[in-house]
């Protein structure tokens, strides 16, 4: 006899039960004791047949392979550049990586990348100790320029990102503004000041209210309503 | 003599008025309030985050790292001054014991959690106060847990065997005993447990499962707290 202890969509806290009986499978973020599932984060639960799964709700962004992030370059040695990823652990993006320019043994490397710098980078590879290595080398990889950086929770980026893109949009297309979202919740936008202010107000909206359904809906209505008030303006 | 009756004129296995919190630092990562009468914990979590100096690190697992205060202007100035000492030394050591039991940090080598439990006012018990709003922020900072840690003081005055001991009880003029004991709920493992005082073993094994009982109801409010955070408005 096996009975779900929760519906679809709750929030679970460490050590809530989930459900009981051996007929359900714990998947991310969830773990077995004895007969029962049990959670072990903060977050939503999603049962997917026999699976019980967990979104998280919080908590720092975690390096992946092939994820795309916008960093900012924190220091500069003789091979590359390393780079804050806004994790726990600093990335290393080497020259060969960087940049197809033939670079002399010896040059400086300021002349590329400063320190402050904001860059796109897709991370290649994670070693078992967190040691990440970035590239630039590929479409959309760049430093960018101007605009502004905001961060979030980098849970809520897939909420901001939405379906197939989405979310981000509808966000561009009503303020106007260049986004780009990188998985490390750090966002890089750029566009008129009043567009900029409120792309990160709706940013802010969705970050806030992601677990709340009818996301979408709500969000294309504060963006119309926000639209008419600079209009009257 | 003997102690007929509660000086706050509590049950004699009633616990104080308990209030408690989440997210109620905003730049922190993770969050929590615990308040046991007239003791107040405030907890801040920061991390997964960078750990330097070097020889800190552990390259198999992440590092937790409590700090317990007592704010200048705590207590009544009596018995114990509030600040840096031997005695908040210990405590910081014993609380981290007492969460690393149910913490995995296996995914973040080489990174540390900070803690910091801040006490704005005491009345006994700070310890446990402390440890309750440390796993719950611990949980808000959405760290992999697999329950939480309900903590409370239990313990003797004169005769009577008690629950939830203030600073009144504890400068009792008789012979008192003060237990202080962590329980992780779900199993019913004890993390923490200390004593000044005497008592016999009858007595001990009979504070224990009140102890434990009441932990049970702390970590209800634990969590109800946690969930708080999250509710529609």
């Amino acid at each position: 006899m096996s009975e779900l202890k929760v519906k679809d969509k709750d929030i679970v806290v460490p050590g809530d039960i989930v459900a009981e009986g051996i007929d359900f499978l714990p998947s991310y973020g969830t773990y077995r004791l004895g007969d029962n599932i049990l959670a072990n984060r903060l977050g939503l639960i999603k049962i997917e047949g026999k699976v019980i799964k967990l979104i998280p709700l919080s908590g720092k962004y975690l390096p992946k392979k092939n994820d795309i992030i916008v960093g900012k370059v924190i220091d500069v040695n003789f091979s590359g550049w390393r780079v804050d990823t806004n994790s726990a652990y600093s990335a290393m993006l080497g020259l060969k990586d960087a940049t197809s320019d033939f670079v002399r043994r010896g040059a400086d490397l300021t002349k590329f990348y400063d320190i402050g710098d904001y860059m796109v980078a897709e991370i290649i590879n994670v070693t078992s100790q967190n040691l990440i290595d970035l590239t630039l080398k590929g479409p959309g990889l760049r430093k960018v320029r101007g605009g502004r950086i905001i961060t979030i929770n980098p849970n809520k980026v897939p909420r901001v990102i939405g379906k197939q893109g989405s979310m981000v949009t509808i966000i561009k297309q009503s303020t106007g503004c260049q986004i780009i979202v990188g998985q490390n919740g750090v966002i890089w936008l750029e566009g008129t000041p009043q567009g900029e202010i409120l792309a990160v107000r709706t940013i802010e909206k969705i970050e806030q209210e992601s677990h709340i359904s009818g996301l979408t809906e709500r969000v294309q209505k504060f963006l119309e309503e926000n639209k008419l008030e600079s209009k009257v303006n | 003599m003997s102690y007929k009756k509660r000086n706050d004129g509590r049950d004699f296995n009633e616990t104080r008025p308990i209030e408690a919190k989440v997210g109620v630092i905003k730049r922190a990562d993770g969050s929590a309030m615990f308040r046991i009468g007239n003791t107040v914990a405030y907890v801040a979590v920061y991390g997964p985050r960078e750990l330097y100096p070097k020889f800190l690190q552990n390259p198999e697992k992440g590092v937790l790292r409590v700090n317990y205060n007592m704010m200048p202007f705590s207590g009544s100035g009596e018995r114990v001054r509030p600040g840096p000492s031997r005695r908040s030394k210990e405590i910081s050591y014993v609380t981290e014991k007492a969460l690393l039991p149910v913490l995995n940090l296996a995914e973040w080598p080489n990174a540390v959690v900070d803690v910091f439990i801040e006490l704005p006012q005491t009345d006994a018990g700070t310890r446990c106060a402390g440890i309750c709003a440390a796993s719950m922020a611990l949980a808000d900072a959405g760290i992999e847990m697999k329950d939480m840690v309900a903590a409370i003081s239990v313990g003797r005055v004169d005769d009577k065997l008690v629950v939830d001991l203030n600073y009144e009880e504890e400068a009792y003029d008789g012979e008192v005993a003060d237990i202080p004991v962590a329980v992780i709920p779900s199993t019913g493992e004890v993390s923490l447990l200390q004593m000044d005082g005497e008592i016999s073993k009858e007595d001990l094994m009979k504070v224990l499962e009140l102890a434990k009982e009441t932990a049970v109801k702390i970590n209800e409010i634990q969590k109800e707290a946690l969930k708080k955070k999250f509710e529609v408005q």
